[in-house]
């Protein structure tokens, strides 16, 4: 096997997001020895996330960033954490190297990925996620001059239709899924952020003049080998609008499956923590989205509660408890103002595909009673993505609760499964 | 509390309760199937899908034979999700030793009207070019199939459902007693017979039955379409599958439809937790990548386990529960459950109603473990 | 590595900035990343490596996961069948 490393950590932080490097920050204040580990090519997570196109990152990311470079963390990214083989280690596998990483504390900071719902034509390429069309963009796609309706619902819809528009993209129009009444009340109760106001209105001075509309979503998505256009409905009419690109997400899902791999007991789909971000199992603690979607301000104070929580460092910790709560009301606002609608229950048609590795329909689906059950008699998230795409879609469709999470936790190099942690002993006698 | 009364009362929806329900329902029997989870969830969910014809020892191969036969005629019936390929199994010999082997098994085979054919190095590299260099041959059974288990056991049960079984999901049963069943939910379920198809799980509603739980683990690949061609299984896999006490591995590949490849084998003893255990999955992969290295770089999407329900002996408990006596006994079928449920279905249901069987069922029967119990 | 370079995507030549995701490359030479089990094409949907449908033929690699894989010169990419 190519390069097999071992690392041992007293604070082992996974996710070099907000949440991750805060956590890693505060532990090192410590002089332990701690680790990041990230899949990403550099540090800074989805919202960080810097890129060829990209000028300086906000200020609250670049401090954050430098302060991670001074604390004497060891950093290593373009490492996917796949596989918890025995208590206290996990591994994590690069292009062409796998590491064993020990830890007496770990920190769960994984972040959160776009909800998709599935309508006709979702699976032509061009369709992509809000963030995932803002990813490649800033991994070098050029938005000059392309037209890119932006649809879904939750802040992040802003927020890449200002991206876009900045890179020279056309938007037609950006559709919210939710009522003028909520994002009014929404709006009302953001004078108890001032930090958010400010936020909003830049946004706003952004996207001046772009169309907006709430109570609108995409009914279908059209084209032949690729996106052509879309049919939007909005307040009970429809209309085709020609674009180049759909940029489509519905807020977030947290990623939890690693934290489920490792036993860590979960509440409504999210980890349950307590006052000082420990999770049920004894040295694992979990911040930011993981323990609900709260953006990056949440992530940042929990991540250092975690820190410094992981080092013994309980006053400190607390001291930003106050602090947290005024950050998890605007989360418990943004929940409720973006909840999906029940009408976004009814836009796959029979032949929709619903599980796009294992192209399952939802007509096949339908007949299911379970997750389980589709998953073993359909292959709905059998496949690479291992459910996280179509989970969370037939959760909302069909109120399904997925099941446990195996190992690897990524599709991983067959011969990783073959490497042998270091306390366990190796097995000798035959092989028969 | 009303009182539900079938004919049969089938405890188990994985394979083999579905292939007795079908049975039972075509004979005219009023059935029930009652499984604590969904249809095909236990091991018939984590196994391979092998249609194998094995020759551990007569009896073995006897039940092993009839039901692939029977596998065979049901083909055309067989929805496409059931995934049924004749793939045909290759038993890998590595050295000259085992070469002996497969002679042997050659000879074995052919008396009995099981087509086979010996493969030379070159004939089997021809055959399966990603194996290794260094091999020495091996026996081609090209009869042998290879499919989709829980939609093979859907399309029993669905089938069993069209002539009147009933089916009821996620009903957990507690205990059987003489012509009952009681659920979790304390109601109970009655019938003339009630079938323990509970796999590894029927010693735990048969008290008295020598069942255990054998762990294995199981590793799937995305899709490599060409790759592999015929399900591979190493030679050494008979010494160790059989290995009644220590735990074991073997080189097992079979290939899928969809163009995955689904790496095995592990077989372990008194491991009763569903966790992948590191020790034996990386001894299992090992021993796949010693056969086939290209396996090595290939993406593995998920690894799983489950447990067979395996017998002292290695053969199934077919037929009546000793000490019962309306309480009969469909499991201990160990790795070949997938096999052998058309023909153990088939056995019971004549048994049951009287008929004479197509193969002598005495080497099934439960009552010779008790008997074994009695003089040990 | 310059800071312009081509790589090849299903035959033809793509011009790239250092830095772009090989996933981009593909988004630009208008070719589908896969084509999935029932034959349709399909591009990048998360960008974020969750989703799997990105997955290419990276220098002979299938399943190459490429909004996850920066660009190399003269990198030889195709269609993931």
């Amino acid at each position: 096997m190519n390069n097999y490393s071992r690392e041992q950590f007293d604070v082992l932080v996974v996710g070099g997001g907000p949440a991750g490097i805060a956590a890693a920050v505060r532990a090192a204040e410590s002089g332990v020895r701690v680790g990041v580990v990230d899949e990403n090519v550099v540090p800074g997570g989805q919202i960080w996330r810097g890129g060829p196109s990209e000028g300086p990152h906000s200020s609250d990311a670049s401090s954050w960033l430098l302060r991670l470079k001074k604390a004497g963390v060891i950093v290593l990214c373009g490492k996917r954490v796949f596989h918890h083989p025995e208590a206290g280690v996990i591994m994590a596998e690069g292009l062409d190297d796998v590491w064993e990483l020990s830890y007496r504390n770990l920190v769960l900071a994984t972040g959160a990925r776009e909800r998709f719902l599935p309508f006709p034509g979702w699976t032509l390429p061009n369709v992509m996620g809000a963030g995932g069309l803002q990813a490649l963009v800033k991994s070098g796609l050029p938005a000059q001059g392309k037209r890119v309706v932006v649809a879904g619902t939750g802040p992040l819809l802003l927020a890449v239709a200002a991206y876009l528009r900045q890179h020279g993209a056309e938007i037609p129009l950006i559709c919210e899924q939710t009522s003028w009444r909520r994002l009014a009340r929404f709006g009302m109760s953001l004078m108890s952020h001032p930090g958010k106001i400010t936020q909003g209105l830049q946004l706003k001075r952004d996207i001046a003049g772009v169309p907006f509309e709430a109570n609108s979503w995409i009914i279908a998505a059209h084209g032949e080998k690729a996106l052509e256009g879309v049919t939007v409905s909005h307040a009970g009419r429809t209309g085709v609008i020609k674009c180049d690109y759909l940029a489509c997400g519905f807020h977030l899902v947290p990623n939890t499956e690693l934290a489920i791999l490792l036993g860590c007991r979960t509440r409504n789909g999210y980890v349950q923590v307590n006052d000082l971000q420990q999770t049920t199992v004894e040295g694992i603690l979990c911040a930011g989205e993981p323990t609900g979607i709260g953006g990056v301000d949440l992530a940042l104070i929990e991540g250092q509660i975690a820190g410094l929580a992981a080092t013994g460092r309980t006053s400190e910790a607390q001291a930003l408890f106050p602090k947290r709560e005024r950050f998890r009301r605007f989360a418990r606002l943004l929940d409720a103002t973006f909840c999906l609608r029940s009408e976004l229950r009814s836009l796959p048609s029979p032949d929709t595909l619903i599980c796009r590795c294992e192209d399952v329909p939802y007509s096949r689906l339908r007949e299911h009673t379970s997750w389980r059950s589709a998953k073993l008699h359909t292959r709905c998230g059998m496949g690479p993505c291992q459910g996280r795409i179509c989970g969370p879609a037939t959760q909302f469709l069909f109120k399904w609760n997925p099941d446990s999470v195996r190992p690897p936790l990524f599709p991983a190099r067959v011969e990783l499964l073959a490497a042998q942690p270091q306390s366990i002993p190796e097995v000798t006698g035959e092989i028969q | 509390m009303s009182k539900e009364t079938y004919d049969v009362v089938i405890v188990g929806a994985g394979i083999v309760g579905a292939a007795c329900a079908d049975v039972f329902a075509t004979r005219g029997l009023r059935v029930v199937v009652v499984d604590r989870d969904v249809v095909g969830s236990g091991a018939t969910a984590a196994g391979m899908g092998h249609i194998v014809v094995m020759d551990d020892s007569d009896a073995q191969f006897a039940l092993t034979n009839y039901s692939q036969r029977l596998w065979h005629e049901l083909r055309p019936d067989l929805p496409e999700d059931v995934e049924y390929e004749q793939s045909g199994t290759i038993w890998v010999g590595a050295d000259e030793e085992e070469m002996a082997e497969v002679h042997r098994k050659r000879e074995y085979y052919q008396k009995r009207g099981v087509a086979v054919e010996v493969m030379d190095v070159c004939h089997l590299k021809e055959a399966e070019p990603n194996l290794r260099d260094g091999l020495a041959g091996g026996l081609l059974v090209p009869g042998d199939a290879v499919l989709y288990p829980p939609c093979a056991a859907r399309f029993l049960i669905t089938r069993a459902q069209q002539r009147g079984a009933k089916l009821r999901l996620g009903a957990s049963v507690v205990q059987i007693s003489e012509g009952s069943v009681r659920l979790s939910d304390g109601q109970e379920v009655a019938g003339g017979i009630i079938v323990n198809a509970a796999g590894a799980n029927a010693a735990e509603l048969t008290a008295g039955i020598d069942v255990k739980k054998r762990k294995g683990h199981l590793v799937i690949t995305d899709r490599y379409p060409g790759f592999l061609r015929h399900q591979l299984v190493e030679l050494g896999y008979l010494k160790s599958a059989h290995s009644v006490s220590r735990d074991s591995v073997a080189f097992n590949v079979q290939p899928r439809r969809t163009g995955q490849i689904l790496i095995g084998s592990s077989r372990q003893y008194g491991a009763e937790h569903k966790e992948v255990d590191q020790v034996m999955l990386a001894r299992m992969v090992r021993r796949a990548q010693e056969y086939m290295p290209a396996l090595g770089s290939m993406s593995a999407v998920r690894v799983w386990t489950g447990f067979r329900a395996a017998t002292p002996d290695k053969l199934p408990l077919i037929g009546p529960c000793p000490g019962y006596k309306s309480v009969f006994l469909a499991t201990g079928h160990e790795g070949l459950g997938i096999t052998t449920s058309l023909g153990t279905a088939k056995l019971l249901v004549d048994q049951v109603t009287g008929s004479k069987p197509e193969i002598a069922v005495e080497p099934y029967l439960p009552s010779r473990t008790a008997k074994e119990y009695a003089h040990a | 590595m310059p800071s312009e370079f081509t790589v090849r995507v299903n035959g033809a030549l793509v011009s790239v900035s250092a830095g772009a995701t090989v996933a981009v490359a593909m988004v630009i030479a208008g070719q589908p990343c896969r084509n999935s089990v029932m034959g349709e094409p399909r591009g990048p949907l998360c960008g974020m490596g969750i989703c799997f449908e990105c997955r290419a033929v990276v220098n002979g690699i299938p399943h190459s996961r490429t909004c996850q894989l920066l660009c190399e010169p003269d990198m030889e990419v195709k269609t993931d069948e």
